[in-house]
């Protein structure tokens, strides 16, 4: 699951001599198989981090990236004294915290609820329901948002009021998790679902019979088996904190919501693409970009610190089990 | 299980159980009742719908809304930009991606740490919006199909899993095939694709559904109208509340248009939402199976 926690094995030591006769005999593997990923890989990801110099420079068009006149950190300065930027950072960080508050726990109690069901068809049929959401495209998802919370919508007139919800930067938030909740919460609830059913079922059936209630059963029997899911998605989610989506919330923006939906992301690019500024758009991009990558070290070195807690445990236990749910 | 259903459960279960079912049963409500609102929304007449809401009597529904949304050309040349898009998409980024994870699943590549590395440095850190719009300004890629299909095309954590998938497979395989003389290009057509069929149709799927839903690179880089998929179709009619010209070019009084561009959007919500919502049961299993195949360490 956790790639840079991976231990690598280091093969057999071989000498350069032998590497290279390894690549003239597999050249194909070099030439046809890894090649067309390594351009790409190239010209459109590593291209563009060189072209994060323009953060440090006045960047015009006509002297390019390498002959555009030094500013140093004078975009970063101005972006850090500046309240705007502020706001849009905790924006930033709220939306995706919040987010994960609310709604990392629901797809785990769907999938506790969902496994309790023993009735195969019609399980098969909430399944089937609260899945679909997860396919609705972001515009059309948002397209409804709007019609249902505008002034003559069916939520205002369910209500008996007129309140123009988009408008309010005070509901931005909720708007947008609540909604995040309803397309994604039962896709979400699969791994876990999948886990649950995987999970040795003697072991219900003994606590069952030794007149375990349905919240022993949770703790001792039903938690253990996604425990590991559990730990790695919350980690993964809260290290990509700062990495929020543009679409959905740009999608969602109106001019009066901004004060709470502006987010680093639609901030780059508005004031990237739509008024120009190059180098500035460029240096904020760059700063979440940072922040981002810290998030990500440190969320992987904790991954790491607890993988090693886990199979310290197992060996101590004996315990074959957690290796079972992971072989899915 | 069976013993479950012969259990009895204590008082406090029921009560614990009602609960759960009754969270469970809101959830579901949730999500059912905005669809098919939705979708009975989208036949009204647009002045009952506007005055009454939804009607149960036939002798309000219409299928004028269809018919508006059915004979603009822009929904329907984004429906063909966006068939096309995916379809383009899928081809050459599956494609991509399993010919560069089939080197990276031998153990005895040489260099595999060092493109493993390269790779894996894309997934945590990027050069952002900007270097990369002036990138493919450069490359004079912008209202060309080229500057949303390729930037994307080859997914690091797509080729992960096809990585994991070939490393499930026996290695006996390529032995027997060098015997017969294959090299390891014929043994990837004729060997390897034919095994690998569903983690090719996880990733298909995944690319196909990932390119039709998404908008933000098609915004930033096709500007010609021609050129736009369905979303920025759906985009200018749902979001920026402007309906196509032809749509509603017909009628007189603006009170009027207005409640017709309010019918329209629930008709072109179904339209457009339709063709995946009805084919997503059938491709079901294996987006189950890459759910899983992902849950397996990468």
């Amino acid at each position: 699951m956790n790639i840079l926690a991976k231990k690598k094995t280091s093969p057999v030591k071989r000498t350069a001599k032998d590497k290279l006769m390894y690549v003239k005999k597999n050249w194909q593997l070099y030439l046809f198989f890894l090649m067309p990923a390594l351009l790409l890989t190239i010209i459109f990801k590593y291209l563009p981090m060189g072209g994060v110099l323009i953060a440090f420079e006045d960047y015009n068009v006509i002297d390019g990236i390498l002959g555009s006149e030094w500013v140093g950190l004078e975009y970063f300065k101005r972006f850090l004294s500046s309240p705007d930027f502020m706001e849009y950072l905790m924006n930033t960080l709220k939306l995706s915290a919040f987010g994960l508050l609310w709604g990392f726990p629901i797809p785990i109690i769907l999938a506790l609820l969902l496994n309790r069901i023993r009735r195969e068809g019609i399980r098969k049929k909430i399944q089937l329901l609260i899945y679909a959401p997860n396919f609705i495209s972001v515009i059309v998802l948002c397209g409804m948002v709007r019609m249902f919370l505008s002034p003559v919508g069916p939520i205002n007139s369910l209500l008996g009021i007129d309140t123009n919800w988009m408008t309010m930067p005070s509901a931005f938030r909720t708007i947008y998790i609540a909604s995040g909740i309803w397309q994604t919460a039962g896709w979400s609830s699969i791994m876990y679902t999948a886990a649950l059913a995987n999970a040795s079922k003697d072991l219900e059936e003994a606590a069952i019979v030794d007149g375990a209630n349905i919240f022993q059963q949770i703790r001792y029997v039903e938690l253990p088996a996604i425990k590991n899911i559990i730990v790695i998605q919350f980690i993964l989610q809260a290290g990509n904190i700062m990495s929020i989506g543009f679409e959905k919330a740009f999608a969602l923006q109106t001019d009066m919501n901004l004060p709470a939906s502006e987010i680093l992301s639609t901030y780059v690019y508005r004031m990237g693409l739509l008024n120009g500024d190059y180098g500035y758009s460029t240096a904020v991009g760059l700063f979440n970009a940072i922040i981002n990558v810290i998030l990500l070290i440190a969320v992987n070195w904790v991954v790491k610190k607890l993988n090693d807690g886990v199979y310290k445990e197992e060996e101590r236990n004996g315990n074959k089990k957690k290796n079972e749910t992971r072989n899915i | 299980m069976e013993t479950r259903r012969k259990m009895k459960l204590g008082t406090s279960d029921k009560v614990i159980l009602g609960i759960g079912y009754t969270v469970l049963g809101i959830f579901v409500l949730s999500i059912l009742i905005p669809l098919v609102y939705i979708l009975m929304a989208s036949f009204m007449d647009p002045n009952v719908l506007n005055s009454r809401g939804i009607s149960l009597n036939f002798k309000d529904w219409t299928l004028d809304a269809y018919r508006r949304v059915l004979e603009n050309d822009m929904i329907w040349r984004g429906f063909f930009n966006s068939f096309f898009y995916s379809a383009a998409f899928t081809v050459i980024s599956v494609f991509i991606t399993l010919l560069a994870a089939y080197p990276m699943s031998k153990k005895e590549f040489v260099g595999r740490k060092f493109f493993n590395t390269i790779f894996l440095i894309t997934m945590f850190f990027g050069g952002g919006m900007i270097p990369t719009f002036i990138l493919i300004n450069q490359l004079h890629m912008v209202n060309t199909i080229w500057a949303i299909l390729l930037p994307g095309a080859f997914n690091v954590w797509n080729m992960i899993l096809a990585r994991t998938y070939y490393q499930s497979i026996p290695k006996e395989l390529r032995e027997a095939s060098s015997i017969d003389g294959a090299n390891e290009i014929q043994h990837f057509f004729k060997v390897m694709l034919p095994v690998c069929k569903p983690i090719i149709a996880v990733l298909a799927l995944w690319s196909f559904v990932g390119m039709w839903n998404s908008y933000f690179d098609a915004m930033i880089y096709l500007n010609d109208a021609e050129l736009q998929p369905l979303q920025l179709v759906l985009r200018s009619i749902l979001v920026q509340n402007t309906p196509q010209p032809g749509m509603i070019a017909d009628i007189q009084s603006t009170a009027e248009m207005a409640k017709v561009a309010e019918l329209l959007k629930y008709a072109t919500i179904v339209v457009s939402s339709l063709p995946l919502l009805i084919m997503y049961p059938f491709f079901q299993k294996y987006f189950d199976k890459g759910i899983m195949v992902g849950s397996v360490k990468g």
